[in-house]
């Protein structure tokens, strides 16, 4: 969508042939289960972080998709695996995690 | 008896000399350097702990009855007890009574390293040896002991099963020379001495081999050949000794006084820790405890590879094997020498190095206290305290990230405390902070303790003396790591308990036999074994699972694994459930919401988690 400049708010379009998408496609390599991740928000329902910090695993994978940061998010999961209990798709959220932090120190 | 040659010395004895120093220097180079290794505090205690009298009777009894008797393994399975005993027990008594020969018959030789092992070679027996028959006899007597436990050692190497062993591990190279040198060792000293018997004596198992060979071989010619085959045998096994899984010879009577000590493990590959990497034995004992062994690909995840591969230095291998563990603590568990897999793999993730570390130091608790003070959920007929008051509480329930995916453990739980009049308050209803312990598996120590810092915080500041848990994961780290003066930690069970006793609840009896189910933290974690026992015998009929207590059976659900995925935990779950279902009971019965939640998933009769049958059973 073209922005004219004239709207309220800044223009949330995503231009996904623009966005690097290196991190994400670093964390397929490790934990591949994320591919099958169907954004139901589960992991989002159960997150015991969620209170306090706003985290939720939907929508850091949604950021991750188009190219997002996800530092602030990622800083607030304890690994309870609350969220890897309730995943309709059994991804492993905790190993999704902890493979994040990890890639963080290569970039 | 006299010696025949002036010399005291024959060519053959070499190759045993060059092993026997070279096996020697090799172990105290070894021990210096781990001795370096360790942290200062704890090379002090060490030292110390080796001249305080009552440690070191403590550690000479305990090297006796584990590395010479193997006690231990003779309580687990018979045959592999007597094989192990017998040919560690056999070979100390042949060395032990070689020295006392020398020292009787010539003690000028004592300071010669070869002369208590080859000493039938370099003597003559005369008339007034007669005396020395005993310790003939005894010679002879410790070689048969030794022969039998290298006939079972051949037998269990073929027939593993007969043994009751389903699975052992694959010996690498090295350790097949050492093995069959090992096992050649005694019979070419029986041949040796039975060669030389007409010489220098002999007793009921060499004199009549001796003879048996005169009948046919020339026995002068024989003699120094079989000496020599004797002497290589065993200098090669020496020589290989270093490279192969026999290092947990000398090494474990270091691991025993330094476990005495108090040592813990503080970096997975230097000190105490490489101690007991090396002092693994290689037996495979921890395959078949495994519970990730019920799939073949994950055989090699057990804890005896996981040793053989920081031997061999194999990054990439132990950085799969030490995520992929469950932690249930089993391979410990059953472990004969004591190597702490689940400890050794924490401190392996601890190493790893994470671009991104969280920080919950920030995190407001004040925040938290207003969930952490909600309204009583029940009046307290007692103290006269109505339902809806506010103010701090006595009793504080705990129930952790898994209760709260397992709703119906929580609601039992206050259901029970609020039938007994129990004033309490449920600190994180609404949400908390998790315990720590996940973090603490994965590694992330520092991590860890934040969060434990901040949940001190929340429960000191309620003012409460009690603080009730219902997952055995929250118990485990509350009462192993977290400082709490003041606040009695305790579990559900025992709180229940306490409560019965004091008669503030009754419960009435059912008819629904249960199989308890172990939680690993509870169980192997805290030792809790009796309490959840008792509960559940007194409010419903029990039965007990053929693999219970210490040695059962992971659910599978662990939050220990960092790489297991749900479709790889089924086939463990499956495994799990056959056990408990082997005792016929109705249903199954735990203390652990996350057993509950794993076996939920896939059991074919109902599971329940103790609160739950307490809770129907209040009369």
């Amino acid at each position: 969508m073209i922005d004219f400049g004239f709207g309220l708010s800044r223009s949330s379009s995503v231009k996904l042939d623009e966005v690097d998408l290196s991190l994400y496609r670093e964390l397929e390599k490790l934990e591949p289960g994320v591919r099958t991740c169907m954004a139901c928000g589960s992991c989002s329902a159960t997150c015991t972080a969620a209170r306090w910090s706003g985290m939720s695993v939907r929508k850091l994978i949604l950021a991750l998709q188009r190219g997002k940061d996800v530092s602030g998010m990622l800083s607030a999961c304890m690994l309870c695996g609350k969220c890897s209990m309730v995943c309709p798709r059994g991804i492993n959220t905790r190993h999704l995690i902890l493979s994040l932090c990890r890639i963080y120190k290569q970039q | 008896m006299r010696e025949r040659f002036v010399s005291g010395f024959d060519p053959f004895v070499l190759p045993f000399l060059a092993g026997m120093i070279f096996v020697l220097g090799y172990c105290l180079f070894g021990i210096v350097r781990i001795l370096i290794q360790l942290p200062r505090e704890d090379r002090r205690r060490f030292l110390l702990s080796l001249i305080t009298p009552s440690t070191a009777l403590g550690n000479i009894r305990d090297i006796f009855l584990n590395c010479l008797l193997h006690v231990k393994l003779w309580k687990r399975n018979r045959v592999l007890g007597y094989m192990h005993s017998s040919i560690a027990f056999g070979w100390f008594m042949l060395i032990l009574l070689g020295h006392l020969e020398v020292m009787l018959y010539c003690p000028g030789r004592i300071h010669l390293f070869y002369y208590p092992i080859f000493f039938n070679y370099f003597v003559a027996a005369n008339d007034n040896t007669i005396g020395g028959a005993v310790l003939f006899f005894l010679m002879d007597f410790f070689l048969l002991v030794v022969l039998s436990g290298i006939v079972l050692a051949v037998i269990k190497r073929v027939r593993s099963r007969l043994f009751g062993m389903r699975r052992t591990t694959r010996p690498s190279l090295l350790d097949r020379i050492g093995l069959y040198s090992l096992w050649a060792i005694f019979p070419l000293r029986l041949l040796a001495e039975s060669f030389t018997a007409h010489i220098s004596g002999g007793s009921f198992l060499t004199i009549p081999a001796n003879w048996v060979f005169r009948q046919f071989l020339g026995n002068d010619l024989n003699m120094l050949p079989t000496w020599w085959a004797y002497s290589i045998a065993l200098g090669v096994f020496m020589f290989v000794l270093p490279f192969t899984r026999y290092m947990h010879i000398p090494a474990e009577m270091m691991l025993i006084p330094m476990r005495n000590a108090g040592l813990r493990i503080r970096h997975p590959r230097r000190g105490f820790a490489k101690m007991e990497v090396l002092s693994c034995p290689g037996c495979g004992v921890c395959i078949d405890a495994c519970p990730m062994s019920v799939k073949k690909v994950n055989i090699k995840d057990c804890t005896v590879y996981l040793n053989r591969q920081i031997r061999r230095g194999n990054e990439k291998r132990i950085e799969e094997i030490t995520d992929k563990c469950l932690l249930c603590g089993k391979c410990e568990a059953v472990c004969q020498v004591g190597v702490e897999g689940p400890l050794l793999r924490i401190a392996e993730r601890a190493r790893r190095s994470y671009g991104l570390s969280p920080d919950y130091s920030g995190i407001d608790v004040s925040k938290l206290k207003d969930y952490s003070r909600p309204l009583r959920m029940t009046g307290n007929a007692s103290t006269g305290i109505p339902a809806g008051t506010e103010g701090a509480p006595r009793v504080l329930y705990f129930s952790g990230c898994m209760t709260r995916l397992t709703p119906a453990i929580g609601k039992a739980v206050c259901s029970v405390l609020g039938k007994a009049g129990v004033d309490f308050v449920w600190m994180d209803r609404e949400e908390g902070l998790c315990c720590g312990r996940p973090l603490m598996t994965a590694g992330r120590i520092e991590q860890a303790e934040q969060l434990i810092r901040k949940n001190e915080e929340l429960i000191l500041s309620s003012g409460a003396d009690t603080l009730v848990l219902s997952c055995p994961i929250c118990y485990r780290i509350f009462s192993q790591d977290y400082h709490l003066p003041g606040v009695r930690v305790v579990s559900y069970m025992d709180y229940f308990a306490g409560l019965l006793a004091e008669g503030k609840l009754k419960l009435e009896k059912s008819d629904i036999c249960y199989v308890y189910h172990d939680p690993c933290d509870l169980g192997r974690g805290c030792g809790i074994y009796e309490t959840p026992r008792q509960l559940v015998g007194r409010a419903a009929g029990i039965a007990e699972a053929p693999k219970n207590r210490a040695e059962s059976i992971c659910c599978g659900g662990s939050l220990g694994s960092l790489t297991l995925d749900f479709s790889q935990r089924e086939a463990m779950t499956l495994k799990s459930l056959e056990n408990l279902y082997e005792s016929r009971a109705d249903a199954i019965a735990t203390a652990c919401p996350l057993c509950f939640s794993t076996f939920n998933r896939y059991s074919d009769r109902p599971v329940r988690d103790i609160a739950q049958i307490i809770d129907e059973q209040i009369r």
